[in-house]
């Protein structure tokens, strides 16, 4: 199948007709060093002055009450709490060409993980909301990363069920309150107003590991797979890059992990697919049936009364 | 910390509560350090690391000397080392009883005061030490078990070893006297069984650890040991962390480049806050604070501080002393008045916060200033705290926000449950709105001694003011009020200088106060001259003045050193141009340890500070913490005391002896050595000797605190579970900075419970539903955590469940987004004897399903169990358990 | 019943987001349909001389997309930015698409409409208004007719692209016989409003088309449900297992009617209960397909809930080795 502009590997930013685009910036969200600390949450939240969510106390989940990503919660740590032993080493990402992997030693095996990770919307090279957006709200930036402009979505919501990872949503509005933006979809803007700057995103500049990386996503990916290399050499047999692949469903990320085990386990799909790869198709499709209808309807002339 | 090669942290969270820091010890592990964590609870320490052990809160003395045992028994100590540098060659006294011997307690012993008589753990050779009477004997008339501190008598730096510039050394280190025989004997019974059956850890676990920290520490490694309050907040909490003080020193871990111990410390400048403390028993600088009894004037006082006849730079006390006076008292501080030493406060006992509190309840204390704390939730035994306050004439609470301890007069839960009526209290309270950090210049000290100035951002909004505004104009009026007085006890205040305002503002300026601390040479006529450099200019001649001797170089050559932010890429790898750390700007203290006693690195690897033979002084990565020029093969006068005492090899140039003390021959109130005691509530016996709990610990025997059974003692079933109190990263300790922001409340909404699914089955208990917890001392109710995280230990041949609780939530405050019951209502009082700490970090209870009963019936269920379980105000809280298998 | 399939989430929780829509959509997606299918019976009705039909056709045409209209912006988060859906013409967003559809489509089936009411007007009331007005109609209108005809078979299909192209499990996988479905279901909903409207002698294309509409939509489903994999099952379960069976219940009930009105109009005397059975088959008719768009809808929302119907596909085409990839063709074609 040959890749047209729907599906495939390409410079987003380039395709979407910047003419000086300056390199697509994104990040490598390295799970592994990652504390748990939710100062990216929060960073994120005070930044860009995102409305809290009480809830109704504790979730019951881990040290997570957030949940998810949406509206209010840009940036997400996912705490996951395993009591057998880690799953079996996933093929890596990439062929490293190494040779056979160190055992784990015996007595450092875990019997017992907590994961953590911190989500944020993966920027897409082929991202479904942005496709679907029918006001051009969401928009490509020179930096590749999809932003939501809150002045010119109309609250259609399209964009929250197209979204392959569950990132967008559309911030409830309560009659009479004030929130800001109520009603427009909102999510991660990968700080397109700090980057403009140059400075780094809230969220990477609050991370006290380093677990998230800004940069160029070209360096982020080769920087990705290294780890992963190391780590597989370490024994962490079960490490492995998520959205490095410009051939994978939605044609890469600008926002990548490094994750310790299957995607799901996190909360993120397994194998995503920008939609709209099958939009030809389904266009094609609905010219057919609607041709069919008009046929019927003509059939449906002939005969009496 | 980036340097180490294997980091064992142990009693603290660090990753939950030092994130920022956190990011040396990831920095390590990229690099191949071995990271292990050892904590009852599996937390995101843990997670991140590369091996977790659990163990039974309460239990480290058990696992630490197991190490110990294990590094001697398996000959695995750096000896170059630890004969050059520690005192393990010196003898000590022939009359020193251990507790192998005697059965868990060490000789000195008085049963009838709860104390020691520590004459007997001298160095051979020091037996005019008892005659010295430096050791004060508690007043008659005072309850000997509330009534001391080791820090009252001593200051930080121990105590004075008279004589003990000149000690008896083996260093084939076969003599049975000396330290590190003792040692032998003394640890030969923590067995990998013993730690198996006290902490209820796996030997293979222990001697993993034991490996990993052996293996990782020598010539071209270094291993470093992280705590923090998971080891402090005990009834025995400063032997923890001797403990790790000896494995360090026997590694040969200490002075080094990735080694030593991290005492992670708490609030932002906590380590500034005792330096030039907020504590009641020392001055700045860990001067001991002088005492009625036994500090008539300034030559007793010095002579309690230090000694003619020791090494070292605590022989220059007195240069500090009076500097400090100087600084205070300025023109009127003479040598002819003893530099106004008698204006100085004197100390007739533990004026701690706790036993402060007891005074409270019985009266004895009419007002008080809360600033930068909450105790009705932060303290331990909230109860009595709330209760103490409402005893109070007059309290003032200076906080952001209308914290717990403002408000508990109308909606803390005693007015809640009726037991206070707010009509009936009789306290005036005041509160007044605090500037943050971020409106007010001023310094950090943070862990590593390193001061920060942080500049004024923003305005204060409005009527909140610094701390610094609040004390200075309190000190005007009160000074103007009093300017007519001809009262003596007056002077004081008087004559204090008092010089810190600034044109154009009624804001103080923390710059002039920054420079009195740094110091001056003191003019002739008796102003402020040029700022000192260094402590070592100091004069006890009245011609210098500084407010904290080792802050001195903070403004040397005129510069405030604490503000410099030269980018780590722009500077050397010690960053020696970040900020300013005290003594001198050192990194590292005694890191003269970092060469061998030759002078040379141990290791290229781990080079930090030696000696260039030709330039004839110590160079290297870092300042060095030792007298410049003193060659490694100097060695001086036997018994010259002072720096000029120090030898080319006695790196620890504080110490008496020069040396680094894997035996405390002076300093400790319960012992040179760590023992194993039990915390006041334990689900079993002190499996190592008779002695159950430390004999010297600081019991509150009051109605009010009341202790669980432990062991096998009638009642102890009734509280089965051990639990243990903590931060999470979303809160900070009592909440005031968190529980008020929602972004941060919305993380952690509410107070939990974290259990095992073990125990929630035993007790019915369902994630997400609601427990109560039960001590002597209240029920508090929380959302039940049910997790993996937390495992059931063996102890002792049986199940012991732990029960985890984070001490963040309280009842009451005005406008907190999220409010929940205290962790602290459960905690009863019994301190540790040397620093009065409260035990915090080990309890037991009961833990049940359902929410609490209503306010006004709390009490009733706990007056049931407490009759259930017989207690009275003696249970356990008998000091000294005679043996019954001797 | 397919078996529980094993498969790991975070805490059960959703890994794509259900859309944020209410009733408003799967009623757009209905009457939608009716209007485009209207305007092409109108048209047909029209042409061969079948007025009433034509004209009650028409009117029902802009009545329903009026409605599709409301609807649609109502389910705005902000109504009053309805307009910027015109800032931009994006092939890739079915909702950009269908907007100016309803932009071309509303307009034509307005002036066919007014065409048909200014015309039934009484002549005394039509003098009334301005002459420019009614010539112009007179114009426009019948052109306007031909013109809705054309761009409404769209309108009644496009909205299965709409709701297809998302990551809405049961709706992309359904999103290749959708249409169809759609198609039958909007014939189904046009055929029972002119037979609930019109007079049974020249209903007959309605009913016709309504049959045909009930017929395709039941094969075009029972295909759709055979290639849609795991997320079939939320077209069996809850509300939208509820509505989708009563679909079925209505439409052949509806399907019966039609046959049954025929015969019964047939008969002498037969045309008062061949009316009263047109209306009543016409109008289930009508709930049916609008049954069949709130299941669908419904199915949708559920699969979106359930992080099973995501993630089990997925984790098998990646266990199989045959992740979607753009440099690999899948098995099977796609
Ligand atoms: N986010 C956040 N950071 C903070 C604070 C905060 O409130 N919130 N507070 C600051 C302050 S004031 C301080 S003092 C520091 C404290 O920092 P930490 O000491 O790291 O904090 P804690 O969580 O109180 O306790 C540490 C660990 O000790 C464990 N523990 C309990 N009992 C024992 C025991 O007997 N043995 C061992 N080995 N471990 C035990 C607990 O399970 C806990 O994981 O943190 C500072 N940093
Ligand atoms: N059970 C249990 N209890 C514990 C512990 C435990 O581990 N377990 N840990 C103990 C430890 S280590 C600590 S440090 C204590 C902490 O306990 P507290 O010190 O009592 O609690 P905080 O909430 O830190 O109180 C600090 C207050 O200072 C205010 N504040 C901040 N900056 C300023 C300022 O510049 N000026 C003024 N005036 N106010 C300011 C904040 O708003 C806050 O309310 O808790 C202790 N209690
Ligand atoms: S992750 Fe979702 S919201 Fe983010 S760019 Fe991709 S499709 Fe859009
Ligand atoms: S909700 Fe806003 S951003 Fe999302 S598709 Fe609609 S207009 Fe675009
Ligand atoms: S890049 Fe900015 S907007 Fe995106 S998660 Fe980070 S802080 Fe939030
Ligand atoms: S700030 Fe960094 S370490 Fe902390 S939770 Fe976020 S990603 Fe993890
Ligand atoms: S809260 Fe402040 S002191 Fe604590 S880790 Fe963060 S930056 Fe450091
Ligand atoms: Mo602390």
């Amino acid at each position: 199948m040959s890749s047209h502009s729907l599906f495939g590997p390409l410079d987003p930013a380039v395709d979407a007709g910047w003419e000086q685009a300056p390199g697509r910036k994104g990040f490598l969200t390295d799970t592994s060093v990652c504390i748990g600390c939710k100062a990216c949450e929060v960073a994120c939240k005070e930044w860009n002055a995102i409305p809290s969510d009480l809830g109704d106390g504790i979730t019951g989940e881990s040290y997570d009450n957030t949940s998810a990503l949406g509206a209010n919660t840009w940036r997400h740590v996912a705490f996951v709490e395993q009591s057998t032993p880690p799953a079996p080493a996933a093929p890596p990402a990439v062929d490293l060409g190494m040779p056979t992997l160190r055992a784990p030693d015996a007595d450092a095996k875990p019997e017992f993980r907590w994961l953590m990770s911190s989500d944020v919307c993966k920027h897409c090279t082929h991202a479904a909301c942005l496709d679907v957006c029918p006001t051009g709200s969401l928009f490509r930036t020179e930096f590749g990363t999809v932003v939501v402009q809150d002045d010119i979505c109309n609250g259609c919501g399209y964009c929250v069920p197209a979204c392959p990872y569950g990132v967008i949503e559309r911030r409830a509005e309560a009659p009479g309150d004030k929130t800001k933006n109520a009603g427009i979809a909102q999510k991660c803007t990968l700080c397109y107003d700090r980057i403009s700057d140059g400075d780094l995103p809230a969220c990477a500049k609050a991370c006290p590991t380093e677990s998230i990386m800004f940069g160029d996503v070209d360096e982020l990916r080769e920087r990705g797979q290294q780890r992963v290399a190391e780590l597989q050499e370490q024994g962490v047999t079960g490490a492995r890059m998520y959205g490095d692949d410009p051939h994978d469903g939605v044609g890469g990320t600008g926002a990548m992990f490094l994750l310790l085990d299957e995607p799901e386990v996190y909360g993120m799909p397994p194998d995503p697919v920008v939609t709209t790869r099958d939009l030809p198709r389904m266009w094609k499709r609905a010219g057919l049936a609607a041709a069919g209808l008009a046929a019927g309807a003509a059939l449906s002339l002939l005969g009496g009364s | 910390m980036s340097n180490a090669d294997c980091i064992v942290i142990q009693g603290s969270n660090m990753a939950e509560c030092h994130p920022v820091g956190f990011q040396w010890v990831m920095e390590a592990k990229r690099k191949g350090a071995r990271i292990i964590h050892i904590d009852p609870r599996f937390t995101r320490t843990s997670a991140v690391a590369d091996q977790h052990v659990a163990l039974r809160a309460g239990s480290d003395i058990v696992f630490l000397g197991g190490i110990i045992r294990y590094i001697l028994e398996q000959e695995k100590y750096f000896r170059e080392y630890v004969v050059a540098y520690t005192n393990a060659a010196t003898l000590v006294r022939d009359d020193f009883r251990d507790t192998d011997e005697l059965d868990g307690l060490f000789s000195g012993y008085d049963p009838e005061t709860g104390t020691y008589d520590p004459a007997s753990w001298a160095y051979k050779g020091v037996e005019e030490y008892a005659a010295a009477g430096n050791a004060r004997k508690p007043s008659a008339d005072q309850s000997a078990h509330t009534d001391r501190a080791a820090g009252d008598t001593h200051g930080a730096a121990g105590a004075v070893g008279h004589g003990h510039s000149q000690t008896t050394r083996d260093e084939t280190l076969q003599d049975p006297r000396c330290v590190l025989q003792v040692l032998k004997r003394h640890f030969a019974r923590y067995t990998p069984e013993m730690v198996e059956q006290v902490c209820g850890v796996s030997p293979q676990d222990f001697l993993s650890v034991c490996e990993a920290v052996t293996a990782n520490s020598g010539r071209d490694l270094t291993t470093a040991w992280v705590y923090s309050v998971g080891w402090t907040q005990h009834a025995v909490g400063v032997q923890y962390i001797r403990s790790a003080a000896i494995i360090q020193l026997l590694l040969g871990n200490m002075g080094r480049p990735g080694g030593g111990i991290m005492a992670l410390r708490g609030h932002a400048s906590i380590q500034g806050s005792t330096d030039i403390p907020t504590l009641f028993n020392i001055l700045p600088g860990y001067l001991p604070m002088p005492s009625v009894d036994d500090h008539p004037d300034m030559t007793a006082y010095l002579k309690t501080v230090t000694s003619d006849t020791q090494k070292g730079y605590w022989t220059h006390a007195g240069a500090y002393t009076a500097s400090l006076l100087k600084s205070w008292w300025g023109k009127t501080a003479t040598s002819d008045n003893d530099y106004c030493f008698s204006y100085l406060p004197k100390i007739s006992g533990d004026h701690g916060t706790y036993n402060t509190v007891t005074r409270m309840l019985d009266d004895q204390v009419e007002g008080y200033f809360i600033m930068g704390e909450n105790p009705a939730v932060g303290s331990a035994h909230g109860r009595m705290q709330r209760l103490g306050m409402s005893h109070l004439k007059w309290l003032v609470v200076r906080d952001f926000q209308l914290i717990e301890s403002a408000t508990w007069w109308k909606d803390g839960p005693e007015v809640r449950s009726g037991e206070l009526k707010t009509e009936d209290i009789d306290t005036e309270v005041f509160f007044l709105p605090a500037a943050s950090h971020v409106e007010k210049d001023g310094t950090f000290t943070q862990t590593q001694r390193m001061l920060q100035w942080h500049h004024k951002a923003v305005d204060p909004p409005q009527d909140a003011r610094s701390e610094l505004h609040f004390m200075w104009h309190l000190g005007n009026k009160i000074r103007a009020r009093l300017a007519e007085s001809t009262d003596d006890r007056d002077r004081p205040l008087l004559d204090l200088t008092w010089d810190y305002g600034q044109d154009g503002t009624d804001e103080p300026s923390a710059d002039k106060v920054l420079r009195e601390i740094n110091g001056w040479q003191v003019k002739p006529d008796g102003t402020p001259g040029p700022l000192l450099s260094s402590y070592t200019q100091m004069k006890d001649d009245g011609s210098t003045a500084g407010g904290c001797w080792i802050y001195t170089g903070v403004y040397a050559d005129g510069v405030n050193q604490s503000a410099r932010r030269k980018p780590g890429s722009q500077q050397s790898w010690v960053a020696p141009e970040w900020g300013w750390a005290w003594p001198s700007n050192r990194r590292i203290l005694y890191n003269r340890a970092s060469a061998d006693p030759q002078g040379r690195p141990w290791s290229e690897r781990k080079a930090y500070v030696w000696w260039d033979e030709e330039a004839g002084s110590w160079t290297g990565h870092d300042v060095p913490d030792f007298p410049a020029d003193r060659a490694p093969d100097f060695r001086p006068e036997p018994g010259t005391a002072g720096p000029e005492g120090i030898a080319g090899d006695d790196p620890f140039i504080m110490q008496s002896d020069g040396k680094g003390w894997l035996f405390a021959p002076t300093g400790l109130l319960d012992g040179p050595l760590p023992a194993h005691y039990e915390p006041q509530e334990s689900p079993i016996r002190n499996p190592l000797y008779s002695q159950q709990s430390n004999p010297t610990r600081q019991v509150l025997k009051r109605k009010d605190n009341l202790s669980n059974p432990s062991a096998d003692a009638p009642g102890a079933q009734d509280f089965p579970y051990v639990f243990t109190t903590y931060r999470l990263t979303e809160h900070h300790t009592a909440g005031g900075m968190s529980r008020w922001l929602p972004y941060l409340s919305e993380l952690q909404p509410q107070f939990f419970c974290e259990v095992s699914p073990a125990l929630a089955a035993e007790r019915g208990l369902v994630n997400g539903d609601w427990a109560t917890i039960v001590t002597a001392r209240s029920a508090v109710e929380a959302r039940v955590l049910v997790t993996d995280r937390i495992r059931p230990l063996t102890v002792n041949g049986r199940t012991v469940h732990q029960v985890g609780l984070p001490y963040h939530w309280g009842q009451g405050g005005k406008g907190a987004v999220v409010e929940g019951d205290s962790a602290n209502d459960l905690i009863g009082l019994t301190l540790d004897p040397n620093v009065h700490i409260q035990e915090a970090k080990a309890a037991t209870c009961d833990i049940r399903p359902g929410r609490r009963p209503a306010d006004h019936q709390v009490r009733g269920m706990v007056e049931d169990y407490i009759s259930r379980a017989g207690i009275t105000v003696e249970t356990g809280n008998t000091l000294h358990e005679k043996g019954d298998q001797s | 019943m397919v078996p529980e399939a094993e498969f790991t989430s975070y805490y059960g929780r959703p890994v794509v987001k259900e859309s944020p829509w209410q009733a408003d959509i799967p009623a757009y997606l209905f009457t939608g349909g009716l209007a485009g299918a209207s305007s092409l019976l109108a048209a047909g009705a029209g042409a061969t001389g079948r007025s009433t039909l034509a004209r009650n056709s028409r009117v029902g045409a802009l009545a329903a997309i009026g409605a599709s209209t409301f609807f649609l912006i109502h389910d705005l988060g902000k109504p009053s930015r309805f307009l910027n859906m015109m800032r931009v013409f994006r092939p890739t967003s079915p909702m950009s698409m269908g907007t100016w559809l309803l932009a071309a489509y509303g307009p034509l089936t307005g002036l066919a409409a007014a065409h048909e009411i200014v015309g039934a007007l009484p002549v005394g009331t039509r003098k009334v208004l301005p002459s420019v007005f009614t010539r112009a109609l007179q114009a426009t209108g019948r052109p306007a007719g031909w013109g809705a005809a054309l761009v409404g078979p769209a309108v009644a299909t496009y909205t299965a692209v709409l709701i297809g192209d998302t990551a809405t499990p049961t709706w992309h996988d359904a999103s290749g016989q959708l249409p169809f479905v759609f198609a039958g279901s909007a014939a189904t909903a046009a055929g029972g409003l002119g037979m609930l409207t019109t007079p049974v002698p020249q209903s007959g294309p309605a009913r016709r088309m309504a049959v045909g509409g009930v017929i395709a939509e039941q094969l075009a489903q029972a295909w759709m449900t055979r290639s849609m994999g795991l997320s079939v099952q939320t077209l069996h379960e809850d509300r939208a297992g509820t509505l989708l069976r009563l679909a079925t219940v209505l439409s052949t009930a509806g399907g019966i009617g039609v046959v049954l009105a025929g015969a019964v109009s047939r008969k002498p005397r037969g045309a008062t209960g061949a009316q009263l059975l047109s209306a009543v088959s016409g109008t289930a008719l009508m709930a049916a397909s609008a049954c069949t768009r709130f299941g669908i809808f419904h199915a949708g929302q559920a699969s979106a809930r359930d992080p099973r119907y995501t993630v089990v596909p997925q984790r098998e085409r990646v266990d199989a080795g045959h992740p979607v990839r753009s440099d690999r063709t899948p098995p099977g074609g796609g």
